[in-house]
């Protein structure tokens, strides 16, 4: 592999003079982001765990964004995702986004639905 | 666009020797085992949330179920995994300076990078084993229903979880353990609790301060308080005593909530483990100069592509497993 690494990171905003100053950098950047989520998951703010947007808690979904964040920069600069052509990236990144969003959101509907079912169903579970 | 690849003819389009990826052949298969790898992690994930959300009122709460330090005593919900997440993106750091120190070929960086990487696994897979004992022991103890449901106990002057142990009634009972000299030769029987049903039963009769808690998750995202009366109702339902964890009940709740923990938890640490034997192969290969014979150290990026695969996935199980 040629030694030619991308040593921008955030678009642009965030230069690097060399990639182990990069690798210390997204490490940096890593443990702020969860620090962030330790925090948040302690103290649970009640106005993130009050209101729910598509039927999760806000609280949750930025802990999912949060975590798509982490596992970008740990592929992408990690995994030296960044530095690779962008026909092997797409392959890698976008097949296992498809599929993965696609059963969880037959798994988690179906699951709804059962919920429902044990709920109002005539159907009797706690006894 | 750098994906193209544009050739003068058609002959050497299909002559071979292109590279359309860029990629050399071992980075490629490595680069499939882990996307194949990761939707295996994801379908297991997906299926915790497909249990999760059928349960969605009753599931248990992480931060009440994971709340151990080692050498520490109290309540510190969340520390110490943050603590396991931060000494494996540490490692991760470590695996990518040493892949980086290969390719300027430098030796020993490499072996030093290699050996931290080691220790960094060594250290979370030692952690995520004293996670799994502390999680099998149990704390409180609670009572599984007939229907088995969970049932916990409160100290309703405190607010904090009442332990079976502490209020059970002392009562001379003859308890024999089913072992294979005393009853059916063929077969162990379970392991008996630490105190007996009818033990929690009298001595919670006879503590007015202490109150059952229901798996039932309340408005404000709490487990539901029973009264008094309630509980004692709830309390004829109770058919055994449940201390800890395994895999057919716990007593942090729903059953499946042990058996994702185990199962989860336990692939992404076997995958550690077997990172960490990998890696102990190549940082031995690095000594013995191997690849510097070789003349380039791609070896060590294939690990390091490995190793950070399940820093990836430990992201996101320690999100759905602890944080949601």
């Amino acid at each position: 592999m040629a030694h030619a690494h991308k040593l921008e990171i955030f678009r642009g905003l965030l230069k690097f003079k060399s990639n182990t100053q990069k690798i210390w950098g997204v490490l940096i950047f890593l443990s702020i982001v969860t620090a962030v989520e330790v925090v948040l998951g302690i103290f649970k703010p009640p106005s993130l765990v009050k209101t729910s947007f598509l039927d999760m808690k806000l609280l949750n979904w930025i802990f999912i964004i949060l975590t798509l964040v982490k596992a970008y920069y740990i592929a992408w600069d990690f995994m030296h995702l960044r530095d690779e052509k962008s026909s092997l990236r797409r392959a890698i990144v976008w097949t296992p986004i498809f599929l993965v969003c696609y059963l969880v959101m037959i798994l988690l509907f179906e699951a709804t639905y059962i919920y429902d079912i044990f709920k109002n169903g005539f159907f009797a579970w706690n006894f | 666009m750098d994906t193209t690849v544009t050739t003068g003819n058609e002959e050497n389009v299909w002559g071979g020797g292109n590279r359309p990826l860029g990629a050399s052949y071992g980075k490629l298969m490595m680069w499939f085992f882990i996307v194949s790898d990761a939707l295996t992690f994801s379908g297991f994930l997906a299926s915790y949330g497909f249990s999760r959300f059928k349960f969605i009122e009753t599931w248990p709460i992480a931060d009440e179920v994971f709340t151990h330090v080692p050498f520490f005593h109290g309540n510190y919900p969340m520390i110490y995994v943050a603590f396991m997440t931060f000494i494996l993106i540490m490692s991760s750091v470590t695996m990518v300076l040493a892949v980086d120190a290969g390719h300027k070929m430098k030796q020993n960086a490499v072996i030093w990078y290699m050996f931290l990487t080691i220790i960094g696994g060594a250290i979370f897979v030692g952690s995520q084993a004293w996670e799994w004992a502390t999680f099998i022991k149990g704390d409180f103890g609670a009572l599984e229903t007939k229907g088995g449901r969970i049932l916990q106990f409160v100290n309703a002057e405190t607010g904090e979880r009442a332990a079976v142990t502490e209020f059970a009634a002392a009562l001379q009972e003859d308890r024999v353990a089913d072992a294979r000299d005393k009853g059916i030769w063929f077969s162990d029987g379970e392991t008996l609790p630490s105190v007996s049903l009818n033990e929690v039963i009298e001595g919670f009769r006879a503590n007015p301060n202490i109150l059952i808690r229901t798996e039932t998750i309340n408005e404000e995202g709490e487990k539901t308080l029973l009264t008094r009366e309630e509980s004692l109702g709830r309390l004829k339902d109770a058919v055994r005593v449940v201390e800890g964890a395994n895999l057919i009940r716990n007593e942090y709740g729903s059953r499946l909530f042990a058996d994702f923990f185990f199962f989860i938890t336990g692939f992404h640490g076997f995958h550690v483990f077997s990172g960490v034997v990998i890696n102990v192969i190549i940082f031995f290969n690095v000594i013995l100069g191997t690849y510097e014979r070789r003349g380039h150290y791609e070896m060590v990026e294939k690990v390091g592509l490995y190793w950070h695969f399940v820093d990836l996935v430990w992201v996101f199980v320690f999100t759905f497993f602890y944080l949601v």
